[in-house]
């Protein structure tokens, strides 16, 4: 298959930016699209070119590393689907493919389609996380968990912090990320001991990053390549209202953790 | 940590504009109520009688109006504030953008829900203007059962019987309505009322709705110009 690529090329974080056109040839229809790339570096390596940077690891829609926007859309066309999983033969022979990195002003570009997303870490670090004693492992089902609450918490689990989500909301807003951590917690018994400092906490940090509102577009549950549902969303809002009228400073003067 | 403040807070301000956007809604329901009397074959009088009823609320009237002012203001201001954090969050744009479908419910409703409220926004002075404060060079005034009140229903014939009044009237209903379809299932997703369960329900019931007050609002206008009386002769033949 050939192909005809139009790509954001950026040198570098202060750098002025544009889209660069590629022909590529001898595409497998099975290659994903990241392949598809590989191969264009390959050409654009022997031209002596610089290889057009991008984020990828896993290569099988575990990680959550890699990322594009193609033709539009976060993480391409293919529902329930990251980009390293999504293959050529989704695509028309000889078309032009557009790729875009994540565009959010909390997701500064690094270099062409690499953009730092170190903002979802600072959120996890306001409150995505529970407090354990450390030292010998519990005894397993020492906390009982109803099966239907463990299940509807592993759906929020789920999420690969991928940032697809804020890519593809048209206000760039990441309150499917958060939700998602907020709602995991708050279903399980582990999560019951931080559960309204978490809701306040990882809710002002992701403002403070400088994400958008959310306008309830659900474009981000389209383009979750785990299939987050927006129910996590309305979950967050409750748990936000919840835990702003009951909080009390005294919470953190008795210094939890 | 000090507790951050509510208002400020990307949900908090969404909370602000669900409440009002509600308040709105059951507003205009009521109003479209009032409204449909019009239709009643009896000159306005049914239509007069119950603006009447509302006029000798007195201050019960002022205090329902200063609390729809409010409503109104925090919409507008919440909404406002929430279409300036996305141009804050996006400075650089996409040279493509695509709905993905599936659960999706972006649409052009949901994209256009700033355009269509600043038309509203603009409507609702010159609606105020042609059937509360203006009443006409002759105050139209009117005797029913004994009572003098104002001819509402006069006003409201001679506006509509401007076409271009009567279909500027048409068009911002439409655009209402493309407000309603986002706005109606949004406000209870941004209360966190909706399970995913009911989320599909309230959509649903968004788009009913938003057809039920649209096509209700826009029926007058159009029923005035075309089949309403004129509004020369409507009230000398009663003289």
């Amino acid at each position: 298959m050939k192909f005809n690529i139009k790509v954001w090329r950026q040198a570098g974080p202060n750098a002025k930016g544009g889209f660069k056109s590629y022909a590529v040839d001898g595409i497998l229809p099975e290659m994903s699209l990241l392949e598809m790339l590989d191969v264009l570096n390959e050409q654009l390596t022997k031209q002596g070119e610089e290889p057009v940077a991008f984020d990828s690891d896993c290569r099988e829609g575990i990680c959550g590393t890699c990322g594009l926007v193609v033709n539009g859309m976060a993480h391409g066309s293919r529902l329930k689907c990251t980009t390293c999983e999504l293959r050529m033969r989704h695509f028309e022979d000889g078309a032009t493919v557009t790729i875009e990195p994540f565009r959010a002003k909390s997701f500064p570009i690094i270099k062409d389609l690499v953009v730092d997303r170190s903002a979802f870490d600072r959120i996890i670090a306001a409150g995505g996380y529970i407090s354990v004693n450390a030292g010998s492992a519990p005894d397993a089902n020492a906390v009982l968990v109803p099966k239907d609450i463990a299940e509807k918490a592993m759906d929020s689990a789920a999420c690969i912090g991928c940032g697809a989500c804020v890519a593809a909301c048209p206000n760039a807003s990441a309150s499917l990320f958060v939700s998602a951590k907020i709602t995991q917690f708050a279903l399980l018994p582990q999560g019951q001991a931080e559960r309204e400092r978490r809701a306040l906490r990882m809710v002002e940090q992701m403002d403070k990053e400088g994400f958008g509102n959310c306008s309830n577009h659900a474009e981000c549950e389209a383009a979750c390549p785990k299939g987050i549902s927006i129910g996590n969303i309305a979950t967050m809002r409750r748990e936000y209202m919840r835990a702003a009228a009951r909080y009390e400073e005294r919470a953190e003067a008795a210094g939890a953790g | 940590m000090s507790k951050p403040c509510f208002v400020k807070s990307t949900i908090g301000r969404k909370v602000i504009a669900a409440i009002s956007g509600i308040a709105l809604m059951l507003f205009i329901v009521v109003h479209l109520g009032g409204n449909l009397t019009m239709l009643v074959p009896d000159n306005g009088a049914t239509f007069n009688a119950y603006a009447h009823k509302l006029h000798s609320l007195g201050p019960l009237l002022w205090v329902a109006r200063a609390g729809l002012l409010i409503f109104f203001l925090g919409h507008v201001i919440t909404a406002i504030g929430v279409r300036l954090d996305e141009k804050r969050a996006r400075p650089v744009g996409y040279a493509i953008t695509a709905s993905k479908g599936g659960p999706s419910k972006q649409t052009w409703s949901s994209r256009s829900m700033l355009i269509t409220g600043l038309i509203i926004l603009l409507f609702v002075p010159f609606h105020i203007w042609m059937f509360t404060l203006n009443q006409g060079a002759d105050h139209a005034r009117i005797v029913q059962h004994g009572v003098e009140m104002k001819d509402v229903y006069l006003s409201v014939v001679r506006g509509f019987s401007n076409p271009v009044k009567a279909w500027a009237y048409v068009a911002v209903m439409a655009l209402l309505g493309f407000h309603l379809r986002h706005g109606f299932w949004s406000a209870f997703q941004s209360l966190g009322a909706l399970s995913p369960k009911c989320a599909p329900v309230a959509y649903t019931a968004g788009l009913i709705f938003a057809l039920l007050m649209a096509v209700g609002f826009l029926i007058l206008p159009l029923y005035i110009l075309y089949f309403g009386p004129d509004p020369e002769t409507l009230r000398v033949a009663m003289n």
